[in-house]
Parts: C-alpha cells; structure tokens; sequence
C-alpha cells in the first residue's frame, strides 16, 4: 500500500509544478488545452502501420518540458508508469497479425510487430503530453478552459469533484487497506472475501462523504450553478502559441517528413 | 436584533430506522450567546444540528431562526444567516483553491466578481489565513484547514455560527489559536464539543444532552460543579476543574 501513497504524493508533484512561472505556464490554459487536443487528434488518426511519421511529434514534448522547466526524469517515469496498459491493447497484434511487410535486411518484420510498436509510440505521445499539459497548467485551470471552450458545467464540476477528492479517498483507501495488513497474517486475512467488504466500506463512507459535502455545499447556497470567479486573457501570444503549433502537427501529419528527408538523403548519396 | 435568535421548541425527530434521536429538545439562544452543546456520543448532537439548518425535518416541533420558523421557503435564507462549519473541513472545503472556495458562497448570493474578492480577502484576513489564498486545500494542514472553513463561512456574512467540534484533531497550539479566534466573534455562536475545557473558556452557557432530551442548561461553572449530573451523562468535570493532575487526590508532589 505504501506503493500508492507513493503514486499518490508523486502525483502532488505533478499538481505543484503547474505553480511554475514560465513562460509556458503563463500562456492562457486554453490555447495550452487546444494545442494539446490538436496534437492528441493528429497523432491518434495516424494509420495503424504508421511509424516514422510520429517521430517528428517528439518535439512538441521536449520543447515542453524545456521551456516549462519540468523534471524530465520524472514525466518520464510517470509515462512508464502508464505505459503497461498500452502494451496489454497492443499485446496480440504480434500473434494474430502475421503478414511481413518490412524487410530490415535479413529481418523480417510483421504487421503486428509494427502495429504493436505504433501503440507504444502513440501511448508515449499521447499520455505523455497530457502529463506535460497538467505540469505546466494546473488541472482546475485545465477544467476551467475546458468550460470556457464549451464543454457543459455538470461534466467540468464532475472532473474537478474527482480531483479534488481522489487524494482524500486514496488516503482512506490506503489508511483501510494498512489495517487490515496488521491484522492479517501471511495469506490469512487477505483474501478475496474481505477485500470485497474493505471496497464496500470504502464505497458507503464515500457515499457519505459525499452527503457531507453536499450539504456543506447548500449551506453556502448552492443552487446548482458553479460559478467562475476569473477569466484568463487569450490574446497575441496565445493565438501564435495555438496557430503555430496546431499548423506544424497538421503538417507532420499530412506529410510523412522522416521519409521525405531519408528520401533526400539516399538521393544525394547515390 | 432578533435575527440572531435560534430557537427549537419541543424537537422531536426519529430516523427511518425507528432511532429515537431526539425527543423533546427546547432551548432558545439569544443574540451574541456562545452556547455549548454537550453530551455523550450519541446523545443526538449531531442530529440536533443538522436541524438548525434544515437539512433534516423534524418530525414534531419547530426550529426558529432570527424571525422565521423554519420552512421550505424560508430555507435559504435560514442557511444564510446560519454559518455552518463542519467537523472535517475536507467536506467543506471542495474547491479547487482556497480563493475559490472562500468565494462559493458569496458568488452563489450573486454579488459582483469585485465585491466577492473583497469579502473573501477580508474573510481570510480575519482568520489570519491570506497567505493561503492560492492553495488547494489537499496540501493545507489540519488547522490551516479549519481555519480557511471558519472562513469561508465568514465570507457569507452570517449572524449565527454554527460549529460540530471546532477543536477535534488540532494540535495544542492550533487549538489555542482557534480558541482565541472564536473569543473575538461577535456573533451568536453555538458549538457542539467533547472539548470540555474549550467550552468553559469560550461559553457563557452550556446545554447538556442526553438519551435525545436537555438534560441541562445553564452556566457552565454551575453545570461543571454538578458532579452527579456529569456521570448520569456520561461526562466529567473539565480538566482545568479537576485539581493538579501533577499532585493528584492525596496532594503529595509527584514531580521531580
């Protein structure tokens, strides 16, 4: 259990990098969430053969955390982290898809090798730039953009609720699941049956946290609207920060850039 | 000022499950009366304040707040005059900073962006809390916590505050602050607490529950004293009360 307090305090950390006061941080969270969708979109649609092509995409990352003064090591151990349910998606295409479509000299490689591959490549792209996007914006501010661009309130106050919340209830969690170790034995004590009770009570206290929450909610009325105290400025720098980026991963995405260049390259050596 | 009255008159509630939880409780507090309510776990505390501000319907009798009864339409503004500050600030602080948590309240009441941040500031200036403003409330400590709820309660401007065990889980010195803090309130203020010794510094007047009835109410020197009474209710002398713990029952220095 000390594993997910560990996650948990690690994860703190992610939240307090967003009080950093770079120039990256500064910018409108909007125009960092858009960006970040039309990177998300770009990459995702490749098609599922697609390698060389998503190279190019790193960049976005590495000018992220350089410019935003992130620890590097740290994104990183935190994509890894993630990474093992990507490679469960991608496990059987290696034994289902069979046919070779690349020669590496001798090697031959299938489908599936390079399908698998492909996943990876896109589950390092894409979760790695969420994680940049709440360590360089916050996730409330991350909320608050998603709100201003559209998206309806109950789902934005849904997100910043679990937020806001899953730290206490990992801590419950944790604290539970501590008690029940001391008094459990080697294997006796740890099994199934009671682990199904310990969520059950797990979930009734949430349950009642909850309540607890609402009526501190109507005591300061609470009518069912959220109000929004502060808006953020989109202005010049945003909009190059946005048309910018967006511009260059279409382009990445339209052309295959890698190859054009080792194109260029075999060309000129022969 | 009659807005600052709180007064129940013959409160009986009984849960779904058939649990008496109260049975019979009057009393009337008056403005700027500090008000303990104290008794064993159990004792319908807890039930009797989620009555004084109508989050639970008594089942016979009535709850009147400055000069409404309270009902379905008076509702909202009861839970405006009535500043409700809960035992585990986790479940009253939920916003995601603690600027924007100060400002719920005052933003649900409809004032302007610029009125609200110049109560929310007053507000946590009054608790001593404005270095705070821009944190997430998971990364303040326990009475840093409590304090930024007292505040947020502040922020609506009630006349009645309303606390469940305002000193549960500080420590020594956090607890003497808070104490100091809730002497300088002017308004009505009614706490529960198993803080014994809180209550006969902070109160004027003690309400002793038991088994769902008042079982007790008057000044806590007069209450503290009846020792017959404290037993039957589960209870004991303030430890301030008790004589020297250091020398004990038979006078002889224990201390080095």
């Amino acid at each position: 259990m000390t594993s997910i307090e560990g996650a948990l305090l690690d994860f703190k950390r992610l939240d307090r990098l967003a009080t950093g006061d770079t120039g990256i941080h500064r910018l409108d969270p909007r125009s960092k969430v858009l960006v970040t969708l039309v990177f998300i979109v770009s990459v995702v649609s490749f098609g599922k053969y697609e390698l060389s092509a998503m190279i190019p995409f790193f960049i976005f990352p590495v000018v992220m955390v350089a410019l935003g003064n992130l620890p590097a090591v740290y994104i990183a151990k935190k994509i890894a982290l993630l990474c093992p349910f990507a490679l469960v998606v991608g496990m059987f295409n290696p034994v289902f898809d069979r046919q070779v479509i690349l020669h590496l000299g001798p090697l031959a490689i299938s489908g599936g090798w390079i399908s698998f591959a492909s996943i990876g490549i896109r589950a390092v792209l894409t979760v790695g730039i969420a994680l940049i996007l709440v360590g360089v914006t916050g996730f409330s501010a991350v909320c608050r953009a998603l709100e201003q661009m559209g998206m309806p309130q109950v789902f934005v106050v849904q997100l910043l609720f679990l937020y806001r919340y899953i730290f206490v209830l990992t801590e419950e969690g944790a604290r539970t699941a501590r008690a029940r170790e001391l008094r459990s034995f080697g294997k006796k004590g740890m099994e199934l049956k009671s682990f199904g009770s310990l969520v059950g009570h797990l979930l009734l206290r949430t349950w009642e946290r909850a309540e607890r929450v609402y009526r501190a909610m109507l005591c300061r009325g609470f009518n069912g609207v959220f109000h929004v105290s502060r808006s953020f400025r989109f202005g010049l720098r945003e909009l190059l920060f946005t048309i910018g980026w967006s511009s260059l991963f279409i382009l990445f995405r339209l052309v295959n850039l890698p190859q054009i260049l080792g194109t260029i390259i075999t060309e000129l050596l022969r | 000022m009659s807005h600052h009255i709180v007064e129940v008159k013959d409160l009986h509630y009984t849960y779904p499950d058939n649990t008496v939880a109260l049975n019979g409780v009057s009393f009337r507090i008056t403005h700027g009366e500090a008000a303990a309510i104290i008794g064993a776990n159990g004792a319908g505390k807890s039930t009797l304040l989620l009555h004084l501000n109508g989050f639970l319907a008594p089942t016979t009798g009535q709850v009147r707040v400055g000069d409404f009864p309270l009902t379905k339409e008076t509702l909202p503004e009861v839970r405006r005059t009535v500043g409700m500050v809960f035992q585990d600030p986790d479940d009253q602080l939920f916003m995601p900073t603690v600027y924007d948590d100060v400002a719920f309240g005052p933003l649900n009441l409809g004032l302007s962006s610029e009125e609200v941040a110049v109560r929310v500031m007053e507000s946590l200036t009054r608790v001593g809390a404005e270095h705070l403003r821009d944190k997430p409330p998971y990364r303040l400590s326990g009475g840093e916590k409590k304090r930024v709820a007292i505040a947020t309660v502040l922020a609506m401007s009630p006349s009645i505050l309303v606390m469940d065990e305002p000193t549960a889980g500080l420590d020594p010195f956090a607890r003497r602050q808070l104490i100091l803090l809730l002497r300088e309130f002017k308004h009505t203020r009614i706490f529960t607490s198993h803080d014994l010794d809180m209550v006969l510094e902070l109160c004027s007047r003690v309400i002793v529950m038991h088994n769902g009835t008042v079982r007790a109410d008057g000044p806590p020197a007069e209450i503290f004293r009846d020792d017959a009474l404290l037993a039957a209710c589960h209870l004991e002398r303030p430890f301030s009360m008790q004589g020297c713990v250091a020398c004990g029952g038979s006078g002889a220095n224990r201390q080095k």
